[in-house]
């Protein structure tokens, strides 16, 4: 155990600005030669007030936002990738096997089942359709997530349900990578202790994140590492 | 985050190159170049009259274009420019190997044959001759496009507008395309079909395997559907990326425009 295992997320000098065009060339920096690095089993958590840049930095390195300057790499298949030069299909796979992202919001697809929507990343990975399910509906029963509810559409559940679907959706897959941008928003107490022990485990498997918690309880439970987005800010 | 990550595979399915198309001295599409592999699902976005239908014509093989290639990965010739192939090879390998869903169902069945003569039929263009083979292939198609098969012997006029399109997906998909082009496939189909029908695609193409360029004005259908989209204005491609990124963050002022002119429910 003694070895040194290289970081699977390597961030550095990073810059996002946003130009809106339609606003006359308005220009919003918002961060600029950022650099983090995150090894396994490590969480670092953004800490910094509301409006600071921690979910436009997480969005660019999932490659959601396209940063304006520096690199993303992340290490997929035992080679490192940059996110931000890679061409679409590499992104897609960097996605699909090693870089998990959970928004606070759960994107609903019309229609699809819950236990459907939680097996999908498996499917989409080969996974068997019954393995798949049992993964899924364990996984469900894990989060308390009413039986009753799994064969619906989660467009109609309450918030705290659709928040841990969202989870379920997102640890099934057990990404090596995992970026969290306040999975525990909606959350009653009960629940968050449910996700920090989810959140644990998979740091345990070796996993690394980086995370956005405004709950203080949560992120005492399993930051690591404070990481001061604030540091960072250009000056407007 | 994004719509549909499939997997997708390493070689391209299909080269186009410095696509161009002019009627008369009115532009098209100009200098157009993208490749797509097999399992991914390609967005073609922009508003009425930026060149994104001249594209898909051009590259179905339907409108030769005044400049630039087309190169498909064909079953029977390997890689080829399908406007170098002589006409009746270019049909074939297009019944073959191809799909093309119509945004109004009329442009894509034959409205004087019955529903299931309309799935059956790339099949027997295909040297289908076993009726009762036919017939059950057919019946499997509709029930997995969710169409009700007591009324497979029914005309498509009689059919309600998500049941034509039923039809015609079945159509589109029996004979085991590789690559299948859809023109605003939901386009005509009020919201609660249209939700299913935009399911039952996800989950064909991902299925199947298939790769599917789409053209659609509906950002949310391009959410939905597509892994990689293609920004288009006054016939230029002026934006390309992952689907999420061009949504979330885009770069060139028309796609901001275009993003931010969505209404929110």
């Amino acid at each position: 155990m003694s070895e040194i295992h290289p970081p699977l997320i390597i961030v550095e000098g990073l810059a996002k600005t946003f130009v809106l065009h339609n606003a006359d060339s308005a220009q919003i920096p918002v961060f600029k030669g950022l650099s983090l690095e995150v090894g396994p089993g490590e969480c670092i958590v953004l800490a910094g007030a509301s409006g600071v840049g921690k979910s436009s930095l997480m969005r660019s390195i999932y490659g959601n936002y396209l940063p304006t300057a520096g690199s993303v790499r992340v290490l997929h298949d035992g080679a490192y990738v940059d996110i931000t030069t890679a061409d679409p299909h590499q992104v897609l796979e960097v996605r699909r096997r090693t870089l998990g992202y959970v928004s606070q919001f759960l994107r609903v697809i019309p229609r699809i089942s819950t236990l459907q929507l939680v097996m999908e990343p498996l499917l989409e990975n080969g996974v068997a359709v019954e393995e798949a399910r049992e993964r899924a509906e364990r996984l469900l029963s894990d989060l308390k997530l009413p039986q009753a509810h799994w064969d619906l559409p989660p467009a109609t559940f309450s918030g705290g349900e659709q928040q841990r679907v969202n989870i379920a959706r997102s640890f099934i897959r057990e990404y090596p990578v995992m970026l969290l941008d306040e999975p525990t928003a909606s959350l009653d107490a009960e629940n968050r202790a449910i996700v920090v022990q989810l959140i644990r485990q998979a740091l345990a498997r070796g996993a690394a994140m980086i995370g956005i918690f405004h709950d203080e309880d949560v992120r005492d439970a399993v930051a690591t590492t404070l990481f001061p987005v604030a540091d960072f800010r250009v000056a407007a | 985050m994004n719509a549909l990550s499939s997997r997708i595979e390493s070689t391209p399915l299909l080269k186009v190159d410095g696509l161009t198309k002019w009627y008369g001295h009115i532009l098209g599409c100009r200098d157009v170049s993208f490749d797509m592999r097999a399992g991914e699902v390609l967005g073609i976005v922009g508003e009425s009259g930026s060149g994104k239908t001249t594209l898909l014509n051009c590259v179905s093989g339907k409108l030769p274009p005044s400049a630039g290639s087309i190169q498909f990965e064909t079953s029977r010739f390997g890689m080829s420019d399908i406007y170098a192939m002589s006409e009746p090879d270019r049909r074939r390998m297009q019944r073959e190997d191809w799909g093309f869903v119509h945004q109004n169902p009329r442009d894509g069945l034959r409205m004087r044959v019955s529903g299931g003569a309309n799935v059956a039929e790339p099949m027997m263009s295909l040297g289908g001759r076993h009726y009762g083979k036919m017939r059950q292939a057919t019946i499997d198609w509709l029930e997995r496009v969710e169409f009700d098969t007591g009324r497979i012997d029914d005309r498509p006029a009689n059919f309600s507008g998500g049941m034509q399109q039923r039809i015609q997906v079945a159509r589109n998909l029996i004979h085991g395309p590789k690559l299948v082009f859809m023109d605003e496939p939901t386009g005509g189909l009020d919201v609660s079909v249209q939700a299913r029908l935009l399911d039952l695609l996800r989950e064909l193409v991902r299925d199947l395997r298939l790769a599917v360029m789409i053209v659609t004005h509906d950002m949310a259908v391009a959410r939905l559907m597509a892994d990689r989209l293609m920004v288009m204005k006054s016939g230029q491609v002026v934006e390309t990326g992952l689907t999420d990124q061009v949504l979330d963050d885009p770069q060139h002022p028309y796609t901001q425009i275009l993003v931010s002119s969505v209404l929110q429910i």
